[in-house]
């Protein structure tokens, strides 16, 4: 027990070490957080304009884009497109490290939510698109008003589990010398040559955030289910 | 045509691949009648009607609404729609909102009335229909003759010239297609243009100003209902209502 206390106190007491996964989590969750805004916003676009053309054979051309964006994305670790971003797009820039990790993973999630959000959307009965439309909506208008409110409920796990993944991807920042939550872990570790307690409490951390957000995503399920009593 | 001509269609034609469904329909729809449609399955009667409001877009030919070709190419179909009301087999409410949403959405966001004024509206159809007490339930607590007569007076909150019924009871339990009925024909006795497909002969024989029969994509015979049922012209409406009736 002394052990322990003694290791406690010589990894994250003693010159402040802690605040390595204090400052490490902030980046985490800053990373995680507008990268999934990203990824929201791309994704639904990208699922937008090809299950239009899925259905009315319109935006030929932007369909085109969206299957290069997914094709390219989804074909390449994550790692190796935060490197070329890092590395190559924006090397001659002074850009942010945090913010090429933020667009990248923003860039990445996008790829995987546009086909979740996609299957959504296919999901939906036609009829309620023939009955949008026959009240006198438009293309745009049924989309928003019926079709995504239906086909975000029924992908809400699917979309979940997707950010859970994102939320763990951007444990990778540290190959750009970002110091994220991982990254502040290991330095610990490389400061007092002890692996196991700075380790554990990472995964710990990561665990923790990755049970919140679980439970957060259950309860706008049953909000979102109050329609099938 | 005239000023009372609301639908004026020519030479309607929709072809799926190399199959002709609809073949040359021409006709006029008066403001104030009731088109019941009838035919084999397959004949393209659905088709037709699906037409009306270019949910299927006709392969060749004119459909004029209110005097606009509304087939025109570049034509604003939305502005239309909201004038041609329809009623679907299988309902289409809209299941993650409540009836009273589902009957105020266009209104609102269309017509530009306000929350108040659309839910005074679907308010007042509700307890035509006898449903006011479902305005906060949500679609999947209703049964099918309930939900169909919420699909009727959502169409009606939009304040329709027309209204398109397709098939409005053939998804519902037998217990269920009087209440329907009940419905259409107080619409029909208050003067509401109609086009309505069905099986149900009784209603058309009751309610319908002109029954029109269709077989393979033609009008092949139109007349009163007490015409056309009790003196059918052509052979193929004698053997068609001898299988039915």
């Amino acid at each position: 027990m002394n052990d322990f206390i003694a290791s406690f106190q010589n990894n994250f007491i003693d010159d402040n070490r802690y605040m390595y996964l204090v400052e490490g989590l902030g980046i985490t969750l800053v990373v995680t957080l507008f990268s999934v805004l990203i990824g929201i916003a791309l994704g639904f676009l990208v699922a937008i304009i090809r299950s239009t053309y899925d259905k009315t054979g319109k935006l030929k051309f932007l369909n085109v884009i969206c299957n290069l964006y997914l094709t390219i994305i989804r074909g390449t670790p994550a790692m190796v497109q935060l490197l070329i971003m890092y590395y190559v797009i924006f090397a001659a820039t002074n850009l942010d490290k945090v913010v090429v990790a933020i667009l990248t993973f923003g860039i990445n999630s996008g790829a995987y939510v546009a086909e979740i959000v996609r299957s959504g959307i296919m999901s939906i009965d036609n009829g309620q698109f023939e009955a949008g439309r026959s009240l006198g909506f438009s293309y745009g208008k049924t989309m928003w008003y019926i079709i995504i409110p239906q086909a975000f409920k029924n992908v809400l796990p699917a979309l979940a589990n997707e950010f859970i993944v994102l939320l763990k991807e951007t444990s990778i920042c540290g190959y750009i010398g970002l110091m994220d939550l991982t990254r502040g872990g290991d330095i610990i570790r490389s400061r007092t040559y002890e692996a196991f307690l700075p380790l554990i409490a990472v995964a710990l951390i990561y665990l923790a955030l990755v049970m919140i957000l679980t439970h957060f995503v259950k309860l706008l399920e049953r909000r979102l289910r109050s329609s099938e009593r | 045509m005239n000023d009372n001509t609301l639908f004026h269609i020519e030479d309607l034609c929709k072809s799926f691949g190399s199959g002709l469904v609809l073949d040359h329909i021409s006709t006029d729809i008066q403001k104030g009648e009731v088109v019941v449609i009838i035919g084999p399955s397959g004949s393209g009667k659905s088709t037709f009607l699906r037409s009306l409001n270019l949910l299927e877009m006709p392969t060749d030919g004119k459909i004029y609404f209110e005097g606009t070709n509304i087939t025109d190419k570049g034509m604003n179909i939305d502005k239309y729609r909201q004038k041609i009301g329809m009623v679907f087999q299988h309902f289409n409410l809209f299941p993650h909102k409540t009836i009273l949403q589902n009957m105020t959405l266009a209104p609102i966001k269309l017509r530009g009335l306000s929350e108040k004024e659309a839910n005074e509206l679907a308010m007042g159809y509700l307890e035509r229909v006898g449903l006011a007490d479902k305005a906060n339930a949500y679609p999947s607590q209703l049964s099918g003759g309930q939900k169909q007569r919420i699909a009727i007076v959502r169409s009606l909150c939009m304040d329709p010239d027309v209204i398109l019924f397709d098939e409005p009871t053939s998804a519902l339990d037998p217990e269920m297609v009087g209440e329907v009925l009940e419905v259409m024909k107080d619409l029909a006795r208050n003067g509401m243009t109609m086009l309505i497909v069905t099986h149900e002969m009784g209603f058309a024989k009751e309610v319908a100003s002109r029954v029109m029969f269709i077989d393979e994509g033609k009008i092949v015979e139109e007349n009163t209902p007490d015409e056309l049922f009790d003196h059918p012209k052509s052979e193929r409406l004698q053997s068609f209502l001898a299988k039915i009736l």
